[in-house]
């Protein structure tokens, strides 16, 4: 068959301008559409044709608007426009009459007009709104044809809003008689789930439906669908394999009917989607993977025949059979199938079969030991693709032997010069496979890195330069040879800046100074003038960028000793203090006061520190004077960007306010914000809007926070203090080493050769040095995707907290509360609290057992033996570390509340949740809301028959200060009783849940010793108390704080006043004091323990409430805003 | 309309095992997330001839007109540069293009990397086979003046990246009812 198209083909071009060819009746060369289309084949010129198109167009447009038009002839516009879109002219004016056209056209007409609307419009466009009547007119139109254009049009694209209004008719058309109407609506609502999944999800039942249909195009299109949701949830459908199988086993024999082959394999593209699903949905799991083997066996002994197709089938079953639970048989015969593939001389099968093995070896590198001649051709092939290919194969099976061969594979591939694409993506594998085995060979690990970074330029992702500054810095993990490695990389820099660099590309550079800011002093050889004047030449480059200069700079004020130095430094500061660039100036402001002032310096960089985890305030408390004193002088206080965007959105009346300052640092460096550059602030955290007292263990010395301040505010450049002090005020800091690792200098001499591979040797050689280490499956490190995310480089575990981590942990509060919803969206606020009439112990304890009653009888019987699982609700308490109970939990015991201390009796408090079950103790607590402060009470009940001895309970926790209040520690508890502790919590900074936990630790009656953790956690409002205040006193308080956030909220629907209902349910489920209400305003005050006060301001505006809170405290208004959110959401 | 009844032989005994294993479907976790019709898929189809003047393209992922002609460009010249001997599948850029080529005319797909690019290299094929039943022996001047028809022919087979049908006749039946009407 296709020998006969070629054929046709090859008379083309010959045949332009004849119009009798066979099927000329179909042929409208003569048409207006003919003539532009040989018009443009004369052609010979770009301009020419720009010309051409533009007269095009303007024809179209004149005639498409003329009311005289047919649609006949609207359709040969259409047909013309699209044209011109092809050839890239846009036809926007066009859009509209395509619409037309699917309104009023018939048949052929109305589908072009469908047509032109799914090739012209994208899914957002708003002209698509005005297509949603047709579509509907036509889904319930009489006509086949025109229901079928219609499913057709909604499964290419369709407003997402507009879903529900067609999606009964879509479903109907899920039973209609006719299978194309069927399979149509079965795709059309495939579109619907990929846009919104959940708008389609009462109708799985249907899909079922669809996968049963009669007709083989419905079942197939239905599998667009299953493959799509077994992707996301393959859990849910594992009771569809048997189906799957059974589908899959009847295609194979060649039961569907003639018309479903090609090239006399039946239904090949269904094949492979039946193996995709199958593999999703055996990945790790045996009993389903049982179920397939029988026909994967069966697939592959069918696909003999020899056409591509069928190579597509095999390769597609190849990757089945090694994503499923392994069979050993099968793994053997699928290995072999794979051996065909890569020694066909057929390129496209050996493409292919590299990609299957690639695959495959992930999951057993030794076969690439089996196929390793082939890989090593395949390595010198001449086709770039099968080169490349390789190589990827080989980064899948690199190991401590063979990767110094498989990267200088991918570097020479490398020099040969790839598009950006592929640098990237090569570069970040040589630097990843590099920086995997660099503490084997340092020497080599520091070449390697220098060749990438020249070769990878700037276009590599820029993490890349930031771990290997970070593996400098912090070592590795079997510790020694980190100083080696930084002996190293300053002795190659030294040397690279000696040569030429220019040539050098700016990542680089930067890499370079910030080594050799920080290490050159470890060689003792080195003076610190000799790598000044180096890093000076690097100033004068003509390419360095000023993101580049800014290193060097921070470099140099590292190295300022001694008086050479200082003259060489007095000289660069002052030609950088008048740079028009910002950040450079202020590099050179710290450098020329540092290089000034030695004792200043040798505080704020100190060299003999050792590397202790840093206390890092990136709170920037130091500047809360400061910003007082501004605040004092009539400065607006700091918002976050957020709330900006939002004032301007709410605010859309003339803004008298200044406009904020721009920050006046390019896009491009602020992408490295939360890297190291120096250049720019990088943590986000605000001037005052996060004082809180943040400590981190940052021990990653990467992270220069301390230098870098904040210029510019929203009240404008905050410059008034004096650089030099600043600095100091800091924590100051850097990564200077301990002395036992300075005595390591002297470098080994007994370093590996690198094994080189020279053209002239053997492939034999290549091979045995590609593939070493693949045969005993210890030695092997599988590089397998899934392996590499969790530990890619082996480094000290140290500090615990990664540079992203940090800036995770700086960035402000709202990021926190972002974080804290996502986590605890189940939590209920409410629940923890129950009302006030509550209160009494009787009616508390009943309506506890009641609740285990109902929760009880909606239990399988598995649950049963353990009650107090029930208890575990989502509620303010949770419990973490339920540990197996031996013995069931008696319902009497739930009746805790009666040990409640008698002072605590006649307050609010929590329900009693429990926290832990450790042999025969039980651990509950529930929170008292006192006037002054929040009691943690906490049971514990001995539930065996004899004593517990030497009892210790131990609570504690990051965010809230823990004291015991008990008068004398529980030390044992008797066997059927229940003791008590008491501790008093006090927030130490506002969050939206706090988690306090602890150990109880006790030794049994005949002596053993037992350990639980448990923990608990408490939503801020069990912190918040009513505030009684006047008017008078809320007005002057309103004006003195500084912290605040504005939202809009839901409002509640009543009839009569919807602000004083929303106002009441705030009131009631957070403990706050409705101060007033006046007209459509209400305002609102509560305190946090103790003393720390924060006011709302509510206005009804457009159906929704505007509030507005403020407190001194930061992060409150916002974690409070969280729960005034939740508690509304929850109310409606 | 009868010729929308292309076959109704079905395949009972398949119906029937599948029906065996239907149940109530659980009513699945479903993310409320937006799934982007991203993953494994053909992100665009192309028809241009030796000259480099596209014949037809079909994009499934929204991409500017200008970005358009500079990737067709492109595509043309990577697929111009292969000779006979080499693969058919090239990397272009993130994705890689899987290309046959009829006398003086290319089809290409554009593909995700992670797509069966064999696969796709016979649905070219198929397409290409489709026409030929469709015009009976296609030509290029076929493609050319019937463009409409051609992209109809390629909607019901190619949706939103996805191939949906490859069966000959059904790909062709609502093509074959319209000009019907059409004609009488």
């Amino acid at each position: 068959m296709s020998d006969v198209v070629e054929k046709t083909l090859t008379a083309l071009p010959s045949l332009l301008s004849i119009d009798s060819q066979p099927g000329a009746a179909k042929l409208s060369s003569t048409s207006k559409l003919g003539s532009l289309i040989r018009g443009i084949t004369e052609l010979t010129s770009k301009h020419e044709e720009e010309k051409l198109i533009q007269q095009e167009l303007a024809a179209i447009k004149d005639q498409a608007s003329s009311p005289n038009t047919s649609m006949r002839q609207m359709k040969e516009l259409m047909v013309r426009a699209i044209y011109c879109e092809m050839l890239g002219y846009e036809a926007s004016f066009c859009y509209i009459h395509a619409i037309k056209l699917a309104q009023q056209g018939t048949a052929l007409e109305k589908r072009v007009g469908y047509l032109s609307v799914a090739l012209f419009l994208n899914e957002s466009h708003e002209l698509l709104l005005l297509l949603v009547n047709t579509v509907l007119k036509d889904l319930q139109s009489t006509n086949l044809i025109e229901v079928c254009m219609a499913l057709t049009l909604v499964s290419q694209l369709f407003p997402k809003d507009m879903i529900p209004a067609i999606l009964p008719l879509v479903e109907e058309r899920l039973t209609h008689p006719k299978e194309i109407i069927r399979r149509k609506a079965v795709l059309a609502l495939y579109k619907f789930y990929l846009i919104a999944p959940n708008q389609v999800q009462h109708i799985h039942n249907k899909f079922r439906k669809a996968l049963c249909d009669k007709d083989p195009g419905v079942m197939t299109a239905s599998l667009h669908i299953y493959l799509q949701m077994i992707k996301e949830n393959p859990d849910s459908y594992k009771d569809l394999t048997g189906s799957f199988v059974t589908i899959l086993k009847q295609v194979v024999a060649g039961k569907l009917p003639m018309d479903y082959n090609y090239h006399s394999v039946p239904a090949p593209w269904l094949q492979i989607q039946l193996l995709r699903i199958l593999s999703l949905l055996g990945k790790s799991d045996p009993s389903t993977s049982e179920i397939m083997y029988e026909v994967l066996d069966e697939s592959l002994r069918r696909a003999e025949m020899n056409h591509n197709i069928t190579y597509a089938i095999l390769y597609e079953c190849v990757k089945c059979i090694y994503t499923i639970h392994p069979k050993a048989a099968l793994l053997e015969k699928a290995a072999k199938c794979i051996g065909n593939f890569v020694v066909s001389p057929k390129i496209n099968l050996k493409y292919i079969g590299l990609k299957a093995l690639t695959y495959v070896v992930q999951q057993d590198p030794k076969l690439a030991l089996q196929h390793q001649m082939t890989i090593i051709e395949c390595l010198d092939h001449p086709d770039l693709i099968i080169k490349r290919e390789t190589l990827e194969l080989l980064f899948r099976i690199t190991n401590a032997q063979n990767v110094t061969v498989i990267v200088e594979k991918m570097l020479e591939f490398l020099h040969t010069g790839q598009d950006d694409y592929t640098t990237i993506d090569l570069v970040g594998k040589v630097a990843e496979v590099a920086e995997k085995f660099a503490s084997d060979n340092k020497k080599w690990f520091i070449d390697t890195m220098n060749t990438m970074f020249s070769l990878g330029g700037d276009l590599m992702q820029p993490d890349i330069p930031n771990n290997f500054l970070k593996l400098l810095s912090e070592g590795f993990d079997g510790g020694g040879g980190d100083m080696k490695l930084r002996h190293f990389a300053v002795d190659s820099y030294v040397s690279l800046l000696q040569e030429e660099p220019g040539k050098l590309p700016q990542r680089f550079l930067q890499v370079i100074s910030w080594v050799l800011g920080e290490y050159s002093h470890l060689r003792d050889d080195l003076e610190p003038v000799t790598v000044l004047r180096l890093l000076a030449k690097l100033l004068d480059l003509k390419q360095a960028s000023s993101e580049t200069k800014s290193w060097v700079l921070l470099a140099m004020t590292k190295l300022c000793e001694g008086e050479a130095s200082t003259t060489v430094l007095q000289q660069i500061s002052e030609t950088y203090c008048s740079s028009m660039d910002t950040a450079l100036r202020q590099r050179a402001q710290e450098l020329q006061n540092l290089s000034l002032h030695p004792e200043l310096r040798a505080r704020v960089l100190p060299q003999d520190v050792c590397k202790e985890p840093l206390e890092v305030d990136s709170s920037l408390s130091f500047l809360d004077a400061f910003v007082s004193d501004a605040l004092a002088a009539g400065a607006a206080p700091y918002k976050p960007p957020h709330q900006r965007q939002d004032d301007l959105a709410q605010e859309k009346a003339l803004s008298l306010e200044p406009y904020g300052l721009q920050l006046p640092i390019s896009m491009s460096s602020c992408s490295l914000a939360d890297r190291q550059s120096p250049t720019l602030p990088s943590m986000s955290s605000g001037l005052s809007g996060d004082s809180s007292d943040l400590s981190l263990k940052a021990g990653s010395t990467t992270l220069k926070l301390e230098k870098v301040k904040r210029v510019w505010g929203k009240e404008g450049y905050l410059a008034q203090r004096d650089p030099v002090e600043e600095p100091a005020k800091v924590e100051a800091h850097t990564v200077v080493h301990s002395a036992d690792q300075v005595g390591e200098t002297s470098i080994s001499q007994s370093q590996t050769p690198l094994a080189t591979v020279a053209a002239s040797q053997e492939k034999q050689q290549l091979a045995s040095s590609l593939f070493v280490g693949l045969s005993s499956q210890t030695s092997v490190s599988l590089m397998g995707k899934s392996e590499l995310t969790p530990q890619r480089f082996s480094r000290k575990a140290k500090g615990e907290v990664t540079s992203s981590e940090v800036s995770k942990q700086t960035s402000n509060s709202v990021d926190n509360l972002l974080c804290n919803i996502l986590l605890d969206s189940n939590v209920d606020p409410e629940a923890s609290l129950p009302s006030p009439r509550q209160t009494s112990q009787t009616s508390y304890g009943s309506a506890a057992a009641k609740d285990i009653a109902l929760i009880d009888n909606e239990r399988p019987e598995s649950d049963m033996k353990r009650p107090e699982t029930c208890l575990i609700r989502d509620n303010g308490l949770v419990a973490a570390d339920s540990a197996e109970t031996e013995e069931p939990f008696r319902t009497k015991d739930m009746c805790l509340a009666s040990y409640l201390p008698a002072d605590c009796i006649g307050t609010t408090y929590s329900e009693i949740t429990h926290l832990c079950s450790s042999h025969c103790v039980d651990l509950s607590a529930c929170h008292v809301h006192k006037e002054d402060c929040l009691v943690l009470v906490v049971f514990i009940s001995n539930t065996s028959a004899s004593l517990v001895q030497r009892l210790v309970v131990q609570l504690d926790s990051e965010e809230v200060e823990v004291s015991c209040i008990s008068e004398s520690p529980v030390e044992e508890v008797k066997s059927h009783h229940v003791e008590v502790c008491q501790y008093s919590l006090t927030v130490k900074r506002p969050l939206v849940h706090f988690v306090a936990s602890g150990l109880v630790s006790f030794h049994t009656a005949t002596g053993t010793p037992h350990t639980t953790p448990f923990s608990c956690k408490l939503p801020l409002t069990a912190f918040i108390r009513p505030l009684a205040l006047s008017t008078e006193e809320y007005g002057t308080m309103w004006l003195a704080f500084s912290h605040d956030t504005k939202q809009k909220l839901t409002l509640i629907m009543d009839i009569q006043d919807p602000l004083r209902a929303t106002l009441n349910v705030l009131e009631r489920k957070l403990h706050l004091h409705v101060v007033d209400i006046i007209g459509m305003e209400g305002i609102i005050a509560c305190q946090l323990l103790q003393d720390q006060p924060c006011l709302m301001h509510c206005r009804v505006h457009a159906g929704t409430l505007s509030v507005w809170l403020r407190s001194p405290v930061p992060d409150l208004p916002d974690c409070l805003l969280y729960h005034c959110q939740k508690a509304l959401q929850e109310h409606c | 309309m009868d010729t929308w009844i292309h076959n109704d032989h079905c395949l009972m005994s398949l119906t029937a095992q599948v029906c065996l294993a239907q149940q109530h479907c659980k009513a699945g976790r479903l993310t409320g997330s937006e799934v982007t019709s991203s993953g494994r898929m053909i992100t665009f189809i192309l028809m241009v001839n030796r000259q480099g003047q596209t014949r037809l393209c079909r994009y499934y992922q929204p991409l500017k007109l200008s970005q358009r002609t500079a990737l067709e460009t492109d595509a043309v010249r990577c697929c111009l540069s292969r000779g006979r001997d080499q693969c058919s599948f090239v990397e272009y850029k993130d994705f890689k293009l899987v290309f046959r080529q009829y006398a003086a005319l290319y089809i290409v797909a554009g593909v995700t990397d992670d797509e069966n690019e064999l696969s796709v290299y016979e649905l070219l094929q198929n397409f290409v086979e489709v026409l030929d039943k469709y015009f009976s022996r296609v030509s290029e001047l076929d493609i050319m003046f019937n463009l409409d028809r051609v992209h109809l022919i390629l909607d019901e087979m190619v949706q939103n990246g996805h191939i949906v049908e490859t069966n000959r006749s059904s790909v062709l039946a609502p093509l074959t009812a319209l000009d019907k009407m059409a004609n009488g």
